[in-house]
């Protein structure tokens, strides 16, 4: 199967155009990085649409977007649970509940809130796993788009892969955060532009809507679903087996709806420090708002498409397939590449392919914008250089050592990327490692934010054994017809879960609990270690109520939370 | 700070630009368009591509200060 698109200069040319913006803002925002916080948290001063768009794109990865739109191939309409109950409930969550503490503490990152909430130790060991698993994942992210673009467009691994980095370095060094933002808000459009006309293409020759679900029947039927299992969300989610992700309802609702996404989207520095770098508390609370609303339509954009693939794979006469991999199974992940190759001629396959150059960069710069802030403030800051008194020149300092970390930021995530191609599997493992920060993290933030009473030695314990508890199940526990001890049963097999999404659920699920338990047994057990005055902004019974009476009533975060609300509730119900 | 839109703009409005004249230039190529259902996706999303930027750059901060001061 070949997977090279055959390119025209008009597809270079528009590559360049992209090249020359990326470059151009990071050289347009250079003149405003005068300080630390202008470099790391864009000075506080992004407009709300703005860090809203940026807010889901920096989870827009070119890797997401591939996977997404495999598993719209592989579950159907499910996968859409990632993007309506899997997103929606949670970032609204966060825009209600959480965002007035993340930005009315003065926190400068998710770590340095734990260190206002809780203790110096707990802020140390989030501090470090973020700053660890930043870096590797934009080493990961590096490795695959240097493996795309020679898979597809036929160019050298170490050329692709020092040249992206390079223009990523060269722009998150120029412009610090915002340039990582900007950056973003682009690229959500190119991603947008990009691949809507494929989407468009696809739907039409399978007929629309209507003419998709009739062709999947038959299909489907062979794979002992019910006709319409590809193309509905919630009908057949009373039992397990009776749908493509082989998870019942109540899994989806507390794996997925809960644990999972509360844990990333209200608690990953990485995407909640589009919001802290809002203009104003209110435009940081509509922040997540703002983002959920592009958000719940992407899926048509992605995953959609995915579904559409099943039908055209069936049909001989589409002549459409996917590369196999060296078992002899199909490549899920280059759907959307093979589609686009399928329907795409020179001039728009010039986008659609810059839109997932674009997505590979703006993941990375993401990671490393993350990761130059939790580093200096977290890290640097707190523990290797003693505050000396002088604001002026602290400031200066931490700009060089902001700076300083993006550049060896870059250059480890390099060296993860040329280890990931040696060692695919470990990074894949490492990968799934991280996940399990998440949801004990949720947990403790949660307890922070709204009990008074949570404490920080409970907090740091909570978070530990979470972190370790999901370790243990995921040694223990392996998904049906796992060949390699990356997906799990490395400390022995208890329990075999039908699909690998089961068991990633349940050990979100099992690490929350325990973290949850934990910590608030063990408050209970200790005395407060703070008063009541030292919560003020950090604990919701303990912070006045905040007043919107003088914000215009379109603006304020309660109604746009009622319109993202009711967005989705329609579309649960017209996909039921 | 620098306004988000200008530069989206400008990048929009020069893609549409670029790839409206590709299929301006494409009209007829049969076999170009075979892919794409016979359709010459690259004028219509061209177009859209270009309403889209120019949208964006008469939303931007510094077109709305021009054309005010033309204006006054």
């Amino acid at each position: 199967m070949d997977t090279k698109f055959a390119l025209q200069g008009i597809d270079y040319l528009i590559m360049a155009v992209y090249f020359l913006f990326v470059l151009g803002i990071g050289w347009a925002l250079k003149k405003y990085m005068k300080n630390a916080t202008a470099f790391l948290e864009a000075g506080r001063s992004i407009p709300a649409w703005v860090a809203g768009l940026a807010f889901i794109s920096t989870n827009l990865g070119a890797l997401e977007v591939m996977g997404m739109t495999g598993s719209g191939l592989k579950y159907g309409m499910l996968t859409t649970h990632f993007y309506w109950i899997g997103a929606i409930p949670a970032m609204v969550f966060l825009a209600l509940f959480m965002m007035r503490f993340y930005y009315g503490s003065k926190a400068r990152s998710v770590p340095e809130y734990l260190k206002l909430r809780f203790n110096e130790k707990t802020r140390g060991l989030n501090a470090i796993l973020f700053a660890v698993m930043t870096v590797l994942a934009s080493g990961i992210s590096m490795y695959a788009l240097a493996i795309l673009l020679e898979n597809v467009l036929g160019w050298n691994f170490n050329v692709s892969l020092l040249a992206s980095a390079a223009i990523v370095l060269a722009y998150t060094y120029l412009g610090g955060l915002s340039s990582a933002i900007y950056n973003e808000v682009l690229q959500f459009f190119i991603i947008v532009i990009g691949l809507l006309p494929m989407a468009i293409l696809v739907m039409s020759d399978v007929g629309g809507w209507g003419g998709l679900q009739h062709s999947l029947a038959p299909i489907v039927e062979s794979k002992g679903f019910a006709a319409d299992a590809w193309t509905t969300t919630w009908k057949y989610t009373a039992n397990a087996s009776g749908n493509p992700l082989g998870v019942a309802w109540y899994g989806i609702f507390a794996g997925l709806g809960f644990v999972l996404s509360f844990g990333y989207w209200c608690t990953n520095f990485l995407i909640v420090q589009r919001a802290m770098a809002a203009e104003s508390m209110t435009a940081a609370r509509k922040v997540p708002l703002i983002g959920a609303i592009p958000k719940m339509f992407i899926p048509f954009l992605i995953i959609v498409p995915g579904i559409a693939a099943l039908v055209l794979l069936n049909d001989p006469l589409k002549g459409f397939s996917l590369p196999l991999n060296d078992a002899g199974q199909p490549i899920y992940d280059y759907t959307i590449i093979m589609l686009l190759k399928h329907y795409l001629p020179a001039g728009v396959l010039g986008l659609g392919v810059t839109a997932l150059l674009a997505s590979f960069m703006s993941g990375m710069a993401g990671n490393v914008s993350a990761f130059n802030t939790v580093w200096t403030y977290d890290i640097y800051q707190s523990y290797i250089r003693p505050a000396t008194g002088d604001k002026d020149a602290d400031d200066r300092h931490y700009l060089k050592v902001g700076k300083m970390a993006t550049i060896v930021g870059v250059l480890v995530s390099i060296a993860a990327a040329y280890i990931a191609s040696k060692f695919g599997n470990i990074m894949d493992f490492l990968q799934t490692i991280f996940s399990m920060i998440n949801a004990p993290l949720f947990a403790v933030i949660f307890l922070g934010m709204f009990w008074k009473r949570s404490t920080g030695n409970a907090a740091f314990t909570g978070l530990l054994a979470g972190f370790l508890i999901a370790l243990v199940h995921h040694g223990l526990t392996q998904p049906e017809g796992a060949t390699t001890l990356v997906k799990g049963g490395w400390l022995g097999v208890l329990h075999v879960y039908p699909v690998e999404m089961a068991q990633n659920f349940w050990t979100a699920i099992i690490a929350f609990t325990t973290s949850t338990l934990l910590t608030v047994i063990i408050s209970l057990l200790s005395k407060r270690s703070k008063s009541d005055a030292e919560l003020n902004g950090l604990v919701y019974s303990m912070t006045p109520k905040l007043d919107d009476s003088g914000v215009i009533w379109y603006q304020r975060p309660w109604f746009l939370a009622t319109i993202v609300g009711l967005i989705m509730i329609t579309l649960s119900i017209i996909f039921w | 700070m620098l306004d988000i839109r200008f530069p989206i703009g400008m990048m929009f409005s020069i893609f549409g630009v670029i790839i409206t004249v590709y299929g301006l230039a494409t009209i007829g190529n049969e076999a170009l368009y075979m892919p794409s259902l016979n359709v010459n996706i690259n004028l219509i999303s061209g177009l859209c591509t270009l309403v889209f930027g120019l949208v964006m750059l008469f939303l931007s901060e510094p077109v709305k200060k021009k054309l005010k001061r033309k204006n006054s």
